[in-house]
């Protein structure tokens, strides 16, 4: 600055500008990381991928760059391989719309599962709710795999439910789980809630309870300041919840993979199929992309359904 | 009428225990302006949230014309509270916080529409109706609080502190329009406060509370005029306390004998002592004084302080202690007395009154 500071007073429209454009320079270089990391490590790959799916697969995995559209072709359409005729990819419809179906209900379980969670720990006294939290998050800090194995371990035929239920005389052959969309819901849902908990928490903890009281003076009944006072007001934290569990499902790998087994396909294992077995790499980078449409679909579809729902007045 | 019956209310257990109530009677009145009165912790609040239902009492009956109230979980009881917060909905606006009850109650459209209406005109808010409760002032809010809380046209009215919030001339205001809403709904008001100048003003009757317990019910002049215990009279208003010896009591008339030697007449209190010492308890403008060798407790003149509307004489009595008088100025009179000089307080028969305690 002492270099900028001259003998004369300089006139007030000068220092302005000169500090507007300081500003300019240190939001610019505050910024220049983010953006290096998201040209760089997101938009990037992504543009190798676009290109990836406009071109020819390669005999042994890899492309070949030779412009083709059978790859986006194949997404939704198959051509039959005796008669030649053009009918509907049934196989990757199923595996679409299996995705969209378990994540949605995963998203739904967890809201049913979280939200009353997050409330229980918002309405603790104060001290007591970092212990609270603490139990919802060390979950999340253990491996992936790991709390996946759990739940195997919990739902396979001779697991601890099974054993327990045949232990207790209610079934005598175990009730098969693994590798079923049960088992897929469980699982997500038991991998992705600490993601609704922690924004609806969030949200709730703002949340002024006195309006409950003010609620309940003025003869509404619990169901009703729950769906009128508590949740619109937590709305923001339910819409950032269920983003958050909803988007990862989609693309959810480890999960299906191990609990679903090869019937089960989700949009995460298909893809990766095409780029190992399947050694289809543009069908893959087509799948991949459609995969992220239906996300951005999901979510605007979503985020201006909550939204007309406000009346509009929150913008 | 609300009748409260030996209601108690304990938190917590054991050692920690703390009783924020313990055995309160009182009877309030169809359309009275009932003010509990009393210093932050005396249990007023935690009596208010008992009749409105947010506090389950230990002990004890609440019953409004004869029907348990304690039976009623908060949304059944008709009877709506103005929080100390306000607690206005901030998801809705103005209108929509107003109607939020009726809503609930399950009136039809139209009678809701038409019940906000007149709540908003009653509190003059009508064009700021569809403003969400962010964007308008505290002393608007307030009002809101007010109309939300009338318009299912509760038997009882709560008011939990509503004008701590505002300032000075906003709650002046807000003291009368309270009076004014009160006589043309006709709804009984139970007003919790701990400011005295608000009880006096607004208030039918008042009762006075501390340590969980009321200390005395009365009318605003009642309880300033003749205060029961030391504690009312510490609490509201100043009080000049003097040490007497009742000589005889009968009924509310007793004759005591000052330090100084004067007997004199005073009011008792219900209860207390029949003979021997007692405090009196004089209000500093019910006291005047008077030359040397005429009042009732001689004494030498310390401070003279100007106040605008009064001024008050600080006079060491002779006998120990000193005694607060306060006088009107009017701007034909010039004060002529200064601190030094010799002076007299008096006051007339009936004047002071002998404590319970």
């Amino acid at each position: 600055m002492a270099g900028t500071a001259s003998a004369r007073p300089a006139p007030a429209r000068d220092l302005a500008a000169a500090r507007r454009r300081e500003e300019r320079r240190t939001r610019a270089l505050l910024l220049a990381p983010a953006m290096a990391i998201l040209i760089f490590a997101a938009s990037g790959p992504l543009l190798i991928v676009l290109a990836y799916s406009f071109l020819t697969p390669g005999d042994y995995g890899g492309v070949v760059w030779e412009f083709s559209l059978k790859a986006w072709f194949n997404v939704f359409a198959e051509r039959d391989f005796f008669t030649g005729e053009i009918e509907l990819a049934d196989a990757h419809l199923s595996i679409f719309w299996r995705s969209i179906k378990l994540s949605a209900m995963t998203t739904a379980l967890c809201l049913l599962i979280g939200f009353p969670t997050a409330y229980f720990i918002a309405t603790r006294p104060r001290k007591t709710r970092d212990f609270w939290m603490l139990l919802v998050i060390i979950p999340f800090w253990t491996n992936l795999l790991i709390r996946t194995f759990a739940i195997m371990e919990l739902i396979r035929n001779e697991g601890t439910v099974n054993s327990f239920l045949i232990w207790t005389g209610l079934i005598d052959t175990p009730i098969q789980m693994m590798f079923t969309e049960f088992a897929l819901l469980v699982g997500m849902a038991y991998v992705y809630l600490p993601l609704m908990i922690l924004p609806v928490y969030a949200a709730l903890e703002r949340f002024d309870f006195r309006l409950v009281e003010a609620g309940y003076d003025l003869y509404a009944g619990r169901w009703q300041v729950l769906r009128r006072i508590v949740l619109p007001l937590a709305k923001p934290g339910v819409v950032a919840g269920s983003i958050l569990v909803f988007v990862p499902c989609l693309g959810a790998y480890v999960t299906p993979r191990v609990l679903g087994g090869g019937k089960n396909m989700m949009l995460g294992n298909f893809i990766e199929l095409q780029f190992g077995q399947g050694r289809n790499w543009p069908l893959g980078a087509a799948l991949a992309l459609t995969l992220l449409v239906i996300v951005m679909a999901a979510l605007i579809v979503y985020v201006r359904a909550v939204g007309r729902e406000e009346g509009g007045r929150h913008g | 009428m609300i009748e409260i019956d030996r209601v108690t209310k304990v938190f917590g257990a054991g050692a920690e225990a703390f009783r924020a109530l313990d055995a309160v009677n009182v009877t309030i009145r169809q359309n009275e302006f009932f003010t509990l009165l009393g210093p932050s912790g005396c249990g007023k609040t935690t009596l208010l949230r008992v009749m409105a239902g947010f506090v389950d009492p230990t002990e004890g009956a609440v019953t409004l014309e004869g029907d348990d109230l304690l039976r009623l979980a908060p949304y059944e009881r008709p009877v709506n509270t103005v929080f100390q917060s306000y607690a206005l909905f901030p998801h809705m606006t103005v209108a929509e916080n107003i109607g939020f009850g009726l809503e609930m109650q399950g009136r039809p459209r139209d009678e809701v529409r038409r019940t906000v209406g007149e709540m908003l005109e009653l509190v003059r808010m009508s064009e700021l109706a569809d403003r969400r409760t962010s964007e308008i002032s505290g002393g608007q809010q307030q009002r809101v609080a007010l109309a939300r809380a009338l318009a299912p046209r509760p038997r009882v009215l709560l008011l939990d502190e509503p004008l701590s919030a505002l300032d000075f001339k906003l709650r002046k205001d807000m003291q009368l329009e309270l009076k004014r809403l009160q006589s043309e709904t006709g709804i009984t008001f139970i007003f919790v406060t701990h400011d005295q100048e608000e009880a006096l003003t607004m208030s039918d009757r008042i009762a006075v509370m501390n340590e969980g317990a009321i200390r005395q019910i009365g009318s605003p002049r009642d309880i300033y005029d003749h205060p029961a215990e030391r504690f009312v009279a510490d609490f509201i208003g100043d009080t000049n306390f003097l040490e007497a010896e009742l000589l005889s009591k009968e009924e509310a008339r007793a004759e005591v004998r000052l330090a100084s030697g004067a007997a004199v007449t005073a009011r008792a209190a219900e209860g207390g002592a029949e003979a021997g010492a007692v405090t009196l308890a004089i209000r500093p403008e019910h006291a005047d004084l008077a030359p040397e060798g005429e009042g009732l407790l001689p004494g030498r003149l310390s401070d003279v302080v100007y106040f605008g509307t009064d001024t008050h004489f600080h006079v060491d009595l002779d006998a120990g202690g000193r005694f607060v008088v306060r006088r009107q100025n009017t701007p034909d009179r010039a004060e002529a007395r200064a601190p030094g000089e010799r002076v007299a307080v008096r006051f007339g028969a009936r004047v002071g009154q002998v404590l319970r305690d």
